[in-house]
């Protein structure tokens, strides 16, 4: 193929990916979305592929990568989903360091130097830029990963002076990178490499458990940054488009993430949150009381309204009752209650998790409302329950100035008739607060691990 | 003007452009599928393999093609992964009554 119809093939693939990111702004048309990603794909390799001449080795390399690929799709667990996407971030990370040192190797191959000829000043930053997002990516992915799947603690690793020490080590590889600059050699090169890679791992480190969402979202970005990097190396326009659509979308998924949770995205990265929990400090010596019922009491409540609206937290799916509680909702439905799920922008882990956890239980997914939608509704309802979720429903981020919590954007649950939560003690949530709503008049707690709760309560709704 | 414009700046001008597109693409996503979006721009971020491929590319075998071998076996695990655990998802959304 000549190298124009090569480029128009790129060009044909790079609209395809917009067409996939377009196809998810519904559910009915993001499955045409994928189904155009996966030709665009295949356009921009089947095409790479015909200019290539160890196609043998590289479709050998494709098999053994897209068998694992297909495999772990099929295997992995939908509550483990944000580890996948975290050790995904990674492999792109390092392919795009191993693709830099690559260029860097023979340059000639890529077209982007003559033979004899050393590479080109823009180039040389170009390679220097995809490398370092690309091993800031790598390890930065595998220490979230290992965070997220359990293998790490979650909680944030601070110590003195950790704040200087990045910015030192980052001048420093600044420094390597200009000195690659005016003279590339494999030196300069490989120590700026190597301190790329710390700085991932340090930059993750001070990060607590409850900021994940954020980090995952933000090494999203990351790794769409490396391959746009890669392609400016390339000069690839392709890589440069499709790499430009992943970062934008991680970046507005961090920024959605931390206007979720009130927090400032540059204190996110400073890090520090969601370890040590907070001393709850407003214990104004008061002693509260809770009403407490049984799941009979709830089934009778649920089952006299005319509108339910449910409220999930992660907790649910650590309970696995998410089939349970589609069964509950078909058998209110059946009564003829109104059910809808409310879902808070950080239910799960994820941005959107909570979603995937309800549409893997077969929720309906009309059923289910993001929180700006329905926050007017809670007024006009007459039973919500809330299951596995707590900060998120603390009516202190409303109306307590001196709660840490107050700002942030909250289902207004308090609103509602009557309240019902689902909790296994009295408990504080990540955030280490006392949740006021428990102690309303018009609350019931129902205490009792969820799936057990959610069952007993379709045994008496039958 | 005769002189050649430089490749770099041919590529800030698609790169900026294309920021923009995923900009205004990704903000209509609805919120409901934000897990579906980043599996798919994992995939999507996967079309490192073109870069790979090319770096797999001579015909005498040295340092650098072995690097771009195990880089393509890194980025098709993404790709292959990345749009079929999407498709898996994808299919849970169901209307009701189907």
């Amino acid at each position: 193929m000549s190298a124009n119809s090569v480029s128009l093939a790129y060009l044909v693939a790079a609209v395809l990916f917009i067409l996939t990111l377009k196809g998810l702004s519904s559910p009915t048309t993001a499955r045409r979305g994928n189904m155009f990603g996966m030709i665009g794909m295949a356009i921009a390799v089947l095409t790479t592929l015909s200019v290539t001449h160890n196609w043998q080795y590289i479709l050998i390399a494709i098999a053994v990568g897209g068998g694992i690929g297909a495999l772990v799709a099929r295997r992995i667990e939908m509550t483990a989903m944000p580890e996948l996407v975290a050790a995904m971030h990674s492999l792109v990370g390092l392919a795009a360091v191993l693709v830099a040192m690559a260029a860097f190797n023979n340059p000639v191959a890529y077209g982007i130097a003559l033979p004899g000829e050393l590479l080109h000043g823009s180039n040389r930053i170009e390679l220097f830029i995809g490398t370092f997002v690309g091993a800031i990516t790598f390890t930065g992915s595998i220490f979230a990963f290992g965070k997220l799947s359990g293998k790490l603690s979650g909680r944030p690793l601070r110590f003195v002076g950790q704040h200087w020490l990045n910015l030192a080590l980052g001048i420093a590889m600044l420094a390597f990178g200009i000195a690659f600059f005016l003279e590339p050699s494999w030196t300069p090169f490989l120590i700026m490499t190597a301190i790329a890679l710390l700085l991932g791992v340090l930059l993750i480190m001070p990060i607590g458990g409850a900021d994940m969402p954020v980090v995952v979202s933000m090494l999203n970005s990351y790794s769409g940054w490396a391959a746009a990097g890669i392609g400016f190396t390339l000069n690839n326009n392709m890589l440069i488009i499709a790499g430009s659509l992943v970062g934008s979308s991680g970046a507005i998924l961090s920024y959605i993430m931390c206007k979720a949770m009130n927090r400032a995205f540059f204190n996110v990265i400073l890090g520090g949150f969601g370890g040590e929990a907070a001393v709850a400090s407003e214990d104004d010596g008061v002693q509260k009381t809770h009403r407490s019922g049984s799941a009979d009491d709830a089934a009778f409540l649920m089952g006299n309204a005319d509108s339910v609206i449910i409220v999930p937290g992660y907790g649910l799916a650590v309970a696995r009752a998410q089939h349970a509680i589609n069964e509950m909702s078909k058998a209110l439905t059946e009564k003829g209650v109104k059910v809808r799920y409310a879902i808070h922008p950080v239910a799960g882990r994820m941005p959107g998790h909570m979603n995937v956890l309800l549409a893997e239980a077969e929720v309906p997914y009309e059923q289910v409302v993001e929180m700006d939608e329905i926050n007017n509704e809670f007024a006009d309802t007459d039973v919500v329950l809330v299951i596995g979720a707590n900060d998120v429903v603390n009516p202190a981020a409303k109306n307590d100035k001196s709660s840490p919590i107050y700002g942030m954007p909250i289902l207004d649950v308090y609103k509602a008739r009557t309240v019902l939560v689902v909790k296994r003690s009295m408990a504080t949530g990540y955030a280490g607060l006392d949740n006021d709503l428990f102690y309303m008049d018009k609350t019931m707690m129902v205490f009792g691990d969820a799936k057990k709760v959610v069952e007993d309560v379709i045994k008496a709704l039958a | 003007m005769t002189e050649i414009v430089d490749p770099l700046v041919m590529n800030l001008t698609v790169f900026v452009l294309a920021i923009f597109i995923g900009y205004h693409v990704v903000w209509n996503v609805t919120p409901a599928l934000h897990t579906p979006l980043m599996a798919v721009t994992n995939a999507v971020s996967g079309i490192i393999i073109v870069g790979a491929m090319l770096a797999a590319k001579p015909q005498e075998m040295d340092i650098g093609t072995i690097l771009g071998l195990v880089a393509v076996t890194l980025a098709a695990i993404n790709v292959f992964g990345g749009f079929l655990v999407t498709q898996r998802m994808l299919s849970m959304f169901k209307k009701k009554g189907k």
